[in-house]
């Protein structure tokens, strides 16, 4: 390193280290946003100069004359030599998605801090490292799926499990983003309006990108992104005309149950139709929201409301139960490190790689960008006013319906609110209540709404912002729910067809409905008792979702253990060891607290047994009205328990595997990897 | 200038792959390159290919979620 480059490094560390000490140690006055931005940002460069490189150069080995998957494989389809930045972006777009922006959220009940040091301490030593392993490994196997890799380096039976662990998180993360858009829409003409019109715009899309001129991308989005724009000014007139707002005013359960229709029925149409327009929107106005969001904090520079920690550390918040560990870490899973990540990073992204010189920028990087994605959806959660944050993210079962007894439930914890705050606010934002409107969404929302307005159009635009931030989240998760459920209907394609070899025909237009119908019953199952939830769906299904995603991570970082010591690299496995340990420590023990704690609030069987005793003796217990209601919410506890049991029970099994794999490549002297390409391969010799 | 009309190209380019459309250039050149003779699909063509290839859900092709 040269002179000048130490310098300059100096001074960003010193940079990051003064705003960073500002960030932790300011206790009673309001921080400004920018100080946490400051330190992200410098804690990102130095991890990527100094960590990432690191990792890459002398724990993976990058070989930077070793022909990648891309050119071996070279199709110009799905195997091309791709520019850096390109991938990188193409590569960002595919990881980013709804969970950044809502676990950050959830995790501000305890203040700012808790989860900002999570989701930098996360990112640096576990999520950028994980991704960057995974990409590696995968593109010295011609970019082959996580599972694939799971079965070929640890074994066939561990592959299987590892499967069915993804159909799990696949089921539990529809259900739960799709109740973030029911909680996001119920009772809200505006926002429902917008949303519907989504699907007419999209048909629109499809068939002018089909037929009229086919495959114009860009003719196809912009027309998308008028019309939609168009459908989000027009959504305030219906929402102050009472005869058309009727139209658009629904309740949760009725909500839930047109996305459950709206998922079977895209799922089986042709891709061309809806699928790909709205994945085109959707991609194209995710990025530019986030964008818009850096920028406007950036300008604005707001301060956090939010105190640094609340008194919620200690598991008694009203937003989701439990204590700070291990709750919080499953609570912010992307961002800091997200399992899902690793299907991406072993799907398309190795594929494209020119050179393996290239993959700290893109894995790693690629990470480091969604983590500042998280970071400012938890300045969004910060910079509104604690209470109407309480108000907003607390079920109705503890706050009550009106905004007169959320005040004074919310102002008895602490965080001292009016009535007339509540109100004002959501008439600002172009809503009637804002209260209960649990799951992440409407609070950054008003947050990015608050921010937004700051430098353009003031409190007149307060409620087009809103409904625009509410739409963008809307719209991914639902291309999500599209997707998702062609996923989960091809894996249980395949797994119902072992049994039935018919089943497994996916070109068949009967199976296809039969298999949408199933994975729409498992996911919508969730969905609905999630919004009948008396609880409020968010606070017992999102410790659910963060449980099974981390246990994926756990599951990818386990494969990377694995491997380094397959590669005889054990003398860095610290590396994937440390944040899979943790990982595996969180999941089992969080997972284990949600079936067997004793409280009531956070065990599932407790719960149950709670339940349980009081029918036996014909009591209701609040919140539910009736016993049949009360059967039907022990049933659910018993079926969330099995959820979290389970994913505990591949934690655990995906550990024993490793550990037998790891003893047998210890007591081998050779490299025992699965690796394609290399020497063999460049001098004629046999691959794989 | 030039250096805007690269970077421009770049955004373009992935602006088009974020939604799962590589380069159609680059792939003619490949098939004019590797695939001497043998047919080369239209623009459309490719579209559809590569819209179709990027929904088909096959064993190990997931979408992300977050």
């Amino acid at each position: 390193m040269s002179i000048r480059s130490k310098l300059i490094w100096a001074a960003v560390v010193v940079l990051g280290a003064m705003a960073f000490g500002v960030v932790a140690l300011t206790r009673g006055e309001p921080i400004n946003a920018a100080w946490l931005v400051i330190a992200a940002v410098c804690i990102y460069c130095v991890s990527y100069r100094f960590y990432g490189l690191f990792i890459a150069n002398k724990v993976l080995g990058v070989d930077t004359t070793r022909q990648t998957p891309a050119y071996r494989r070279n199709d110009g389809l799905d195997y091309v030599p791709t520019n850096r930045f390109v991938l990188f972006g193409h590569h960002f777009a595919a990881i980013a998605g709804a969970g950044p922006l809502v676990g950050p959220v959830l995790a501000a009940q305890m203040g700012y801090l808790p989860g900002t040091l999570w989701i930098l301490a996360g990112v640096v030593f576990a999520g950028a490292v994980q991704d960057m392993t995974v990409l590696f490994i995968s593109t010295r196997r011609d970019g082959r799926s996580l599972g694939d890799m799971i079965r070929s380096e640890i074994g066939p039976a561990a592959g299987t499990i590892a499967g069915i662990g993804v159909l799990l998180i696949c089921v539990i993360i529809l259900g739960v983003l799709a109740l973030v858009v029911v909680n996001a829409l119920k009772g809200s003409p505006w926002g429902t309006f917008t949303v519907f019109c989504t699907l007419p715009i999209a048909i629109i899309m499809g068939v002018y990108g089909r037929f009229i001129r086919p495959g114009r991308i860009a003719e196809m989005s912009i027309i998308g992104c008028v019309l939609l724009l168009g459908a989000l000014i027009y959504g305030r007139t219906v929402s102050e005309t009472p005869d058309l707002a009727a139209y658009f005013n629904f309740s949760g359960p009725t909500l839930a149950l047109i996305i459950i229709g709206y998922g079977f029925f895209a799922s089986v149409l042709p891709v061309w139709l809806v699928l790909a327009p709205r994945d085109y929107l959707s991609t194209f106005l995710k990025i530019g929201a986030v964008g818009l969001l850096a920028i406007g904090i950036l300008i604005v520079r707001p301060d956090l409301q939010m105190p640094a920690l609340t008194r919620f550390v200690d598991g008694t918040g009203p937003v989701w139960p439990g204590t700070l560990f291990p709750f919080l870490f499953i609570t912010i899973a992307c961002g800091a490190v997200s399992g899902w990540h690793a299907l991406i990073a072993s799907g398309t992204t190795p594929k494209m790689i020119e050179n393996e010189g290239q993959i700290a920028f893109i894995g790693y990087g690629g990470m480091l960008m969604e983590s500042f994605v998280a970071i400012m959806a938890l300045i969004g959660a910060s910079v509104i006013h604690p209470g109407i944050y309480f108000a907003m993210n607390s079920s109705a079962g503890l706050i009550g319906n009106t905004a007169v007894q959320a005040a004074q439930v919310v102002s008895s914890w602490g965080f001292t609110v009016t009535p007339d705050m509540l109100t004002e606010i959501a008439r600002d934002v172009g809503e009637t209540s804002i209260l209960s409107r649990t799951g992440g969404a409407p609070t950054l929302a008003v947050g990015m709404a608050s921010i937004l307005s700051g430098f353009l159009g003031g409190k007149a635009l307060m409620g087009i912002w809103y409904h625009f931030a509410i739409l963008f989240e809307a719209l991914f998760i639902l291309t999500t729910v599209d997707a998702g459920t062609r996923v989960c209907r091809f894996m249980i394609q395949d797994l119902v067809g072992n049994a039935l070899p018919a089943f497994k025909e996916t070109k068949s237009w009967t199976n296809n409905v039969i298999g949408s119908a199933l994975a729409c019953v498992l996911w919508g199952y969730l969905l609905y008792a999630g919004v009948t939830d008396p609880l409020g769906g968010i606070w017992t299904m999102w410790p659910l979702f963060g449980a099974t995603n981390q246990m994926l991570a756990a599951i990818a970082l386990t494969l990377c253990t694995v491997v380094l010591f397959k590669m005889k690299r054990q003398r860095f496995a610290w590396v994937t060891l440390v944040p899979a340990t943790w990982l595996v420590v969180c999941t089992v023990t969080a997972g284990a607290e949600k079936v067997f704690h004793p409280d009531p609030a956070i065990g599932f069987v407790s719960h149950a047994l709670k339940f349980g005793s009081a029918v036996a003796a014909n009591q209701v217990l609040a919140p539910a009205k009736t016993l049949s209601e009360m059967s039907r919410v022990i049933f659910n506890d018993y079926l969330d328990a099995t959820l979290a049991g389970l994913s505990v029970a591949i934690v655990l099994a995906m550990v024993i595997f490793a550990v037998i794999t790891i003893r047998r490549a210890l007591a081998t002297p050779s490299n025992t990897t699965h690796e394609i390409g290399g020497i063999a391969a460049a001098a004629g010799g046999a691959d794989d | 200038m030039t250096r805007v009309k690269i970077a421009w190209g770049w955004a373009v380019r992935a602006g088009r792959l974020m939604v799962g459309v590589p380069d159609y250039d680059t792939y003619v050149a490949h098939r004019k390159l590797h695939h001497p003779g043998e047919p080369v699909m239209t623009y459309v063509e490719f579209f559809r290919e590569r819209q179709n290839a990027r929904y088909a859900v096959e064993k190990g092709r997931f979408k992300g979620c977050c």
